[in-house]
């Protein structure tokens, strides 16, 4: 069975050691990234199977930018969008509907602390076809 | 300059011109806040007019006659009471009695300007009003700041308290759930993950302590001489196990040094100077540390090898909660609340914080400290 690859990006080493303890268990390959520069720079050496992005990095919205120009560079790669935001600040927002997928450009928001069987199921999901 | 908007109603014609021709070029020094003020007059001429205007616009300062044909100075305030909370009204009447000055002070005038008067007293009455306006806004400004630096500190600051909370709770569930089965050994790195942030947030509240408590003023200060080599010494004691195990040499030239001063503060600057050169060093870098006295200042300089940062990163080093995010500085732990304390404690000392910085070659910070006035021990 091809082993499949998801990129990790997060400036937070934590989430990046959590995440890959995690996919690896669940079979995945990963490439960790701990800035959006990197990140870019890995997806144009490399086109991942899956991402998993931190909202928050040294700039607000890395996240969603990355999002974006990783959509404009795969459009079918799928993108998780993680954020500790929704929490403190009381945004809400999910990639549930069309017109907030059409302004996020991610498949799926999900709040931090992430459990494995969580992200591991909606990577299932995500990445079935 | 600032322009406040004048409304004058009188139903004499040359009232109106006297104070057109008395304010239209008045400038006013509010040298408390340094600011200059002039005016834009308008004029009107009855108390109809006058309330259609203040509803419209209600003007900074409104110079009332008492004795208006139509509806009187009085009820001109009256109709137009709830509109103008800012409005500063100067009532003038040539009826000068204590009865008018209470019954006008009562509608909401808030100063009396008799008649006949000359261009001086109108002017003299105008800058008074004119100082409270300015100076009432100037507390407000403030006050708006405090409360929204207080707030953003506050904001801040929670998040800082949270991120490594939910980090450990992240490992905590990779425990729970068995993620790596059931050898312990394979959750190591993890455990010690975990007390890596453990300790990130035990010195954020310490840091937050010390912070609180130069805020809460110099009520607990005990002034005392300091002996700035012993003192430096014991710093570099605190950071010396860390140091050796990176290799990092830290050098200490200090003479005969004193210094009037609060040891607890005295070491908080130093500590923070000196764990600094060690914690953005590299690996068997050089810490270089001065201290010496110029004139009526003591002057501690640190000099290490480190990380560095560029002039961009140097103008935001001294904020609450800044710290210089890029790859080289991301592995270290840091409250980013330690420079803020140190221009703190700079400053308390009448001194200054000044760093010199180049990438990859490293950074000299530069305390400069005043001694301490001993007048604390008189106060008892």
């Amino acid at each position: 069975m091809n082993q499949k690859n998801i990129l990790i990006v997060d400036d937070d080493p934590d989430f990046l050691l959590q995440m890959e303890i995690i996919l690896q268990t669940g079979g995945y390959k990963v490439a960790k990234a701990c800035c959006r520069k990197d990140a870019e720079k890995m997806l144009s050496l490399d086109k991942p199977d899956g991402i998993i992005v931190d909202l928050m990095m040294e700039e607000t919205d890395d996240g969603f930018t990355l999002c974006y120009k990783s959509k404009k560079l795969y459009p079918d790669v799928p993108i998780i969008l993680v954020t500790g935001v929704a929490n403190d600040t009381g945004i809400e927002f999910e990639a549930a509907t069309e017109e907030e997928r059409s302004w996020i450009k991610a498949d799926l928001l999900l709040a931090k602390p992430v459990r494995s069987e969580q992200i591991l199921g909606e990577l299932q999901k995500l990445l079935k076809d | 300059m600032t322009s406040l908007r004048i409304l004058g109603i009188d139903d004499e014609l040359g009232m109106r011109a006297g104070i057109e021709r008395a304010l239209e070029s008045f400038v006013v020094d509010i040298t408390d806040v340094g600011e200059q003020v002039d005016f834009v007059i308008e004029l009107a001429e009855t108390g109809e007019e006058a309330v259609k205007l203040i509803t419209e616009n209600p003007p900074d300062i409104l110079l009332l006659d008492y004795k208006l044909p139509g509806i009187n100075g009085l009820e001109v305030l009256d109709q137009t009471a709830e509109k103008t909370a800012d409005m500063l009204t100067i009532m003038i009447t040539a009826y000068a009695s204590i009865e008018t000055a209470i019954a006008a002070t009562k509608h909401g005038a808030y100063d009396f300007l008799p008649k006949p008067f000359t261009p001086a007293d109108l002017k003299h009455t105008v800058r008074k009003a004119a100082t409270r306006i300015i100076l009432a806004r100037k507390a407000r400004e403030l006050e708006a700041d405090k409360k929204r630096v207080r707030f953003e500190f506050i904001r801040v600051l929670g998040h800082e308290l949270k991120a490594p909370l939910s980090s450990i709770s992240s490992y905590l569930y990779i425990f729970k759930d068995h993620v790596m089965g059931e050898e312990m050994v394979a959750y190591d790195e993890m455990t010690e993950r975990c007390f890596i942030r453990l300790e990130q947030m035990r010195k954020l509240i310490v840091d937050l302590l010390d912070m609180t408590r130069l805020e809460s003023g110099e009520k607990n200060r005990t002034l005392v001489d300091i002996d700035m080599k012993q003192a430096s010494e014991d710093s570099v004691e605190l950071v010396r196990e860390e140091a050796e195990g990176r290799g990092i040499k830290i050098n200490l030239h200090c003479g005969d040094v004193t210094m009037v001063g609060d040891r607890m503060e005295v070491d908080m600057i130093l500590n923070n100077l000196i764990s600094n050169s060690v914690k953005y060093n590299h690996d068997e870098g050089t810490v270089d540390i001065a201290v010496n006295r110029l004139n009526d200042m003591v002057v501690v300089s640190v000099a290490d090898t480190g990380v560095g940062m560029t002039e961009e990163e140097r103008g935001k080093l001294f904020g609450e909660f800044v710290r210089i995010r890029n790859e080289k500085t991301r592995e270290i732990l840091g409250s980013g609340l330690g420079l803020s304390i140190l221009k703190r404690l700079a400053e308390l000392y009448g001194g200054v914080i000044e760093v010199e910085s180049e990438p990859d070659k490293g950074s000299t910070f530069t305390v400069k400290l005043k001694d301490a006035e001993k007048k604390a021990d008189c106060d008892e």
